[in-house]
């Protein structure tokens, strides 16, 4: 039985490239969600269906001849209009955010279906210029999907730290810390909500661009559950590398290695012989264990703290 | 100046839980009047600085703040005239920035916040001149979160991110009523100290009876969402808790226990 086990471990470094490939992709993706989940605050389940959006339309705009530059441009747009939604459900219309975020999910749906014309669409990576793909995996040059994620991370990561810099990005990070304190110093906490929406949404989309070229095809249900992976993300890089990485843009890159040792775990588990139509409730059982694990802390711990120590042994 | 003219505001109309919070409330404030509001509870005291804030809308009357009637404003665009400080230190301040981030925040109240540094350095220097003022040892903690520091801590920084760009009106909510007594006295010192220093027109609602006879040149006491009672001047400075008591008859439980 161990030896069985074994050798199917001896398997896994000859897939860890596809796995740390798929992990980087998926990383893009996670930190789209870190904007909404961390940052604003808001659980936003609009992703689910912004994934799938952004391959499709990257993949039919592709099809239709436009350059793969501009076809992950208007994956991104399309993304940032499907935030907008969402962010116009949630304040305009006052519907809660999970509740908005479901909406246009769901509508998502149908409307992929209408992007893509039927529910798969696949793309012929000989034919067509892709940014990245899986063909590449093992090969040294500088399409190689390790490479290109690695600079996509990198050039994000980039982005975003200049950008949560700014004023307006002070004042969204400040919206999702203190909704009451930003309206008191004259923040729109509306409008921020929405332009936050807007562009997690836009790079979510923009990794579901990267996605589907790495697969080759767009699939209508490519982004089930995303939300989910996105969390399992952000959550494993806090538990890993919350102590040691404090500053804004470590804690994105934290991020992306969570997604990146998440798909590893998967790449793991696959290899030792699990069932893969598990992995969706593995999943969510792990994400949903620690997402309850600050809330037991805080219940049945006591704080640490001084005082907490010196209470716990009087006869000291 | 400040105009609060025939103000009106029922909470749940209709309902059995219906409440006329403020009741045909008339107030005016002259420039750099410092004012104490006391009251017994829902008395309208809080209601009154939430209006003229813009939290909820005024059923009807006019809220006038030196001549722009800030009535149809929503609350982010009001904040323009206004600093705030509230009773809880936790909503005054965002626990997971840092110091000189949430004042950056509030040195950009009223402006347009676009692509520009978040702050600059010439900021920081300023940043630590004020904190220095507060005597809390926090200029040397710029980048600390705000989460660390204690809430007589938090409530002295609200106080500076409110008046750090002068407004037109501070709206003080009970500010040192989650404080011990000691933190509370250093806490109104500063207000003191910066309302006076900038000569701003303040509105500060208090329960405790001899902090609004020691502080502002004029005292107001709320009933049933109405002024009752209106001192100034020398009046006020020769007013004791004792007078207040007999003179007014005031019969509230929270007033007598914090006096």
């Amino acid at each position: 039985m161990l030896a069985v086990l074994l050798g199917r471990l001896a398997t896994v470094p000859g897939t860890l490239p596809g796995a740390v490939s798929q992990g980087l992709i998926w990383g893009v993706m996670a930190i789209g969600v870190y904007i909404t989940f961390r940052v604003l605050d808001i659980a936003d389940l609009t992703v689910d269906g912004s994934m799938a959006t952004g391959g499709a339309v990257c993949i039919m705009l592709m099809l239709m001849g436009c350059n793969v530059w501009v076809a992950m441009l208007g994956a991104f747009a399309a993304g940032v209009l499907a935030g907008l939604v969402t962010g116009v459900f949630h304040t305009f219309m006052g519907i809660p955010a999970i509740l908005a975020g479901i909406l246009t999910q769901l509508s998502l749906y149908s409307v992929n279906l209408k992007i893509m014309g039927k529910a798969n669409q696949a793309i012929n990576v000989d034919k067509y210029e892709l940014f990245t793909s899986l063909r590449w995996v093992k090969e040294i040059a500088l399409h190689n999907p390790l490479v290109t994620g690695l600079l996509v991370t990198a050039v994000l990561i980039a982005v975003l730290y200049w950008f949560f810099g700014t004023e307006l990005g002070c004042s969204i990070r400040a919206t999702g810390a203190n909704p009451n304190m930003s309206r008191a110093q004259g923040v729109n906490i509306e409008f921020n909500k929405i332009i936050g929406l807007m562009l997690s949404n836009g790079i979510v989309a923009f990794s579901g661009a990267l996605l589907s070229q790495y697969q080759g095809f767009a699939d209508v249900s490519m982004g089930r559950g995303a939300i989910v992976i996105g969390l399992a993300a952000v959550i494993i890089g806090e538990a890993v590398f919350s102590r040691i990485f404090r500053n804004f843009a470590l804690k994105l890159l934290s991020v992306s290695l969570g997604a990146i040792i998440y798909y590893i775990v998967i790449q793991v588990v696959i290899q030792l012989g699990i069932d893969a139509n598990l992995l969706k409730l593995l999943s969510s059982v792990v994400v949903a264990v620690f997402l309850a694990v600050p809330y037991w802390k805080s219940r049945y711990l006591r704080p640490a703290g001084k005082s907490g120590a010196k209470e716990v042994d009087p006869h000291a | 100046m400040l105009e609060l003219k025939h103000l009106y505001k029922t909470f749940n109309p209709g309902t059995v839980n219906e409440k006329r919070a403020i009741d045909g409330l008339d107030l005016t404030l002259q420039d750099g009047d410092f004012v104490t509001v006391i009251g017994g509870n829902g008395a309208g005291k809080s209601t009154m600085l939430n209006l003229i804030a813009g939290v909820f809308p005024a059923d009807q009357g006019d809220i006038i703040l030196n001549g722009v009637r800030l009535n149809n404003l929503p609350e982010h665009k009001r904040a323009k005239y206004l600093g705030r400080v509230f009773q809880d230190p936790m909503t005054g301040t965002a626990a997971t920035m840092g110091i000189e981030e949430n004042l950056a925040l509030a040195y950009r109240r009223g402006k347009r916040r676009g692509l520009g540094r978040g702050i600059s350095n010439a900021e920081r220097e300023l940043y630590r001149e004020k904190l220095a003022s507060l005597g809390l040892g926090l200029e040397d903690r710029l980048t600390s979160r705000v989460g660390l520091l204690s809430g007589g801590q938090r409530q002295a920084l609200t106080l500076l991110m409110a008046t750090l760009k002068q407004p037109e009106l501070l709206l003080l909510d009970e500010h040192t009523a989650a404080l011990d007594p000691k933190t509370a006295d250093k806490v109104l010192q500063l207000t003191e100290e910066i309302v006076s220093g900038s000569h701003l027109t303040t509105l500060m609602v208090t329960h405790n009876m001899r902090n609004a006879i020691r502080y502002g040149n004029r005292l107001i006491m709320m009933d049933a969402g109405r002024v009752v009672v209106d001192i100034r001047g020398e009046e006020k400075q020769n007013l004791t808790v004792r007078d207040l008591l007999e003179k007014f008859n005031i019969e509230n439980d929270r007033m007598l226990l914090s006096e």
